[in-house]
């Protein structure tokens, strides 16, 4: 499939099961809701090394958010429930309590209900109080700048990690221009995550090492400057390539996500030096989903 | 199918056990059945249809007209439904509810909400006295649910209280939120004497300043967050409570009852008299 002069390839992105919640964190301005966000969701790209995936969703108007304040959401993935338990409850005591004029809420309702400020609210010492307020406990611990108001618990749902896109263009220059381009678009898509620096990774790995002790190394295939000593997959006339990873609470979520991305790639086109679209996959063996490239285009 | 509706017929000089007369101890029972229940008066039992005519035949929906304050117990244990008092109505009203709601269009007598589990009970006169209380003896009073007073209540509202929230426009007489355990008593009108004495823990939200006992620490002038989110659940009401020039989320609080635990607070909106 080519469109726009960019080659889309007959291949597929290869995902698998993760846990996921979303918390909602407002302040007095949004400023200090991101800057609690961001130091929540720091240090999560990916689960191999960080324990977690996490990302701010998106900003919340005032008239969103739980107290009336202006807010972000923010998603954290885990491989595991018990895993996202413990990475959920440091982040959130770490960045969140500690962020000035911070309130934190759950922002799945279903789910299987986890721990937010349940074992929080000891901080308090003895003084932290709760409110029951349509039937959701509420924890109010007292902190130096007044009151740290959170929610008990929040919604613990099953969702899917490691949806990507790889984007094969002329230069770095290009790859890096398109990439924030499409990051752009792809944010805007409610329930999914980017979770690199910026959305966008450039050491996308393959399963495995020379050396024993490491279970992942470079994605060889795809490094342009080993082109002529390794089983290349790249053309000669492709000198960078950047990969957008992808993580959503649904199938039709990571979908969309794709194809506003793969859009975005497109319309920027061969003549701006976007080459190719390709993904990430190891054969089909690893991961129950598979995001198919040309099939989303043609949804 | 139309309402249950039970008009009553006279005023009997005794006091009338009105508890089995709940939408679900209803439920299954036809006209003849319902007639012939027996309600405890006094030292004798009257069946339902000696004090009642009767119409209507839907029991999750009950009507008591020209009621007055010697019918107790309405509404007790009730656990889904609605029933709609028109005239005073005695002791015991919707005591141990636990589902479904209550109005009633005149005044209540003592123990109104005692031990009321959840639901909805609304009066749109006054209230006597242990308002969401516990009975003599027991340590738990309201545990859930919401009640809305559109008058005055009397001493002791919220003895004992659990959980739940009482919403009072009018005034409240002493020992308002005495040894509450949690839950939330919104007071727009005056409060009397001794507020929060023994007070564990939960809020007591007033409009007016109170005199406040000397077992409270003054904490000073706060914002608080939860209380727009605590006023967005008043919103459904049709209550003073719902009109947002009457929400505000600065404060000032004082801490107590110190002579006990002292978890408890009483927020006064800032700027009252």
């Amino acid at each position: 499939m080519i469109i726009n002069g960019v080659l889309v390839d007959h291949t597929f992105a290869e995902a698998f099961s993760m846990k996921a919640t979303r918390v909602v964190i407002t302040a007095h301005t949004e400023q200090w809701a991101f800057n609690a966000a961001k130091s929540m969701t720091g240090f999560a790209t990916s689960v191999i090394g960080c324990g977690c995936e996490a990302d701010i969703e998106r900003y919340l108007k005032p008239s969103e958010t739980p107290d009336g304040r202006p807010g972000v959401s923010a998603m954290l993935f885990t491989m595991g429930a018990k895993s996202l338990v413990k990475q959920l409850e440091t982040r959130a005591g770490q960045s969140v309590l500690t962020s000035p004029t911070s309130a934190l809420f759950s922002g799945i309702d279903g789910g299987i209900r986890i721990p937010l400020g349940k074992n929080l609210r000891y901080f308090g010492d003895g003084f932290q109080t709760s409110k029951v307020i349509n039937d959701n406990r509420y924890w109010r611990i007292p902190v130096m700048d007044g009151e740290f108001l959170v929610e008990e618990t929040t919604g613990q749902v099953n969702a899917i990690g490691g949806g990507n896109l790889l984007i094969l263009a002329e230069s770095e220059v290009d790859a890096l221009e398109a990439c924030e381009k499409a990051v752009l678009e792809m944010r805007k898509v409610p329930n999914v995550i980017l979770p690199f620096p910026g959305g966008v990774v450039r050491s996308g790995s393959k399963v495995g090492s020379k050396y024993p002790a490491l279970t992942a190394s470079t994605n060889d295939a795809f490094c342009p400057t080993l082109k002529g000593i390794t089983k290349s997959e790249l053309s000669p006339e492709i000198e960078s390539v950047m990969e957008i990873v992808i993580d959503g609470l649904t199938e039709t979520d990571i979908k969309k996500a794709m194809k506003v991305g793969m859009e975005t790639f497109c319309s920027i086109g061969a003549y701006n030096g976007v080459k190719r679209i390709s993904a990430g996959n190891y054969g089909g063996k690893l991961g129950p989903y598979h995001f198919h490239l040309q099939e989303i285009m043609n949804d | 199918m139309t309402d249950l509706t039970l008009t009553m017929k006279y005023r009997p000089d005794q006091r009338v056990d009105m508890s089995p007369i709940t939408c679900d101890k209803l439920a299954g029972l036809d006209l003849a059945e319902i007639a012939a229940i027996e309600l405890q008066n006094g030292k004798r039992k009257l069946r339902v249809d000696e004090l009642f005519s009767i119409s209507g035949s839907d029991v999750g929906k009950i009507h008591i007209n020209n009621s007055f304050s010697k019918l107790d117990y309405i509404g007790c244990g009730l656990d889904g439904g609605s029933i709609l008092v028109t005239g005073d109505v005695g002791a015991y009203l919707a005591m141990d509810m636990r589902a479904g709601e209550i109005t009633v269009s005149g005044n209540v007598g003592i123990y109104a909400a005692c031990q009321m589990k959840n639901g909805f009970l609304q009066v749109l006169g006054d209230v006597s006295d242990f308002l969401g209380s516990a009975l003599p003896g027991n340590k738990k009073g309201i545990q859930g649910g919401t009640v809305l007073i559109k008058g005055n209540a009397g001493d002791r509202v919220g003895d004992h209280m659990r959980r739940g929230m009482i919403l009072i426009e009018g005034g409240t007489g002493d020992y308002c939120g005495a040894r509450m355990t949690a839950g939330t008593i919104a007071v727009m009108g005056e409060t009397g004497r001794n507020i929060g004495y023994g007070m564990r823990r939960g809020t007591l939200l007033l409009w007016q300043q109170p005199k406040i006992p000397v077992t409270f620490g003054d904490c000073g002038t706060h914002t608080f967050s939860f209380l727009p989110m605590l006023f967005k659940t008043m919103a459904k009401f049709d209550s003073k409570f719902s009109d947002s020039s009457q929400h505000f989320n600065r404060v000032h609080r004082y801490g107590g009852d110190i002579a006990g635990i002292g978890r408890g607070e009483i927020l006064v909106r800032v700027g009252s008299a």
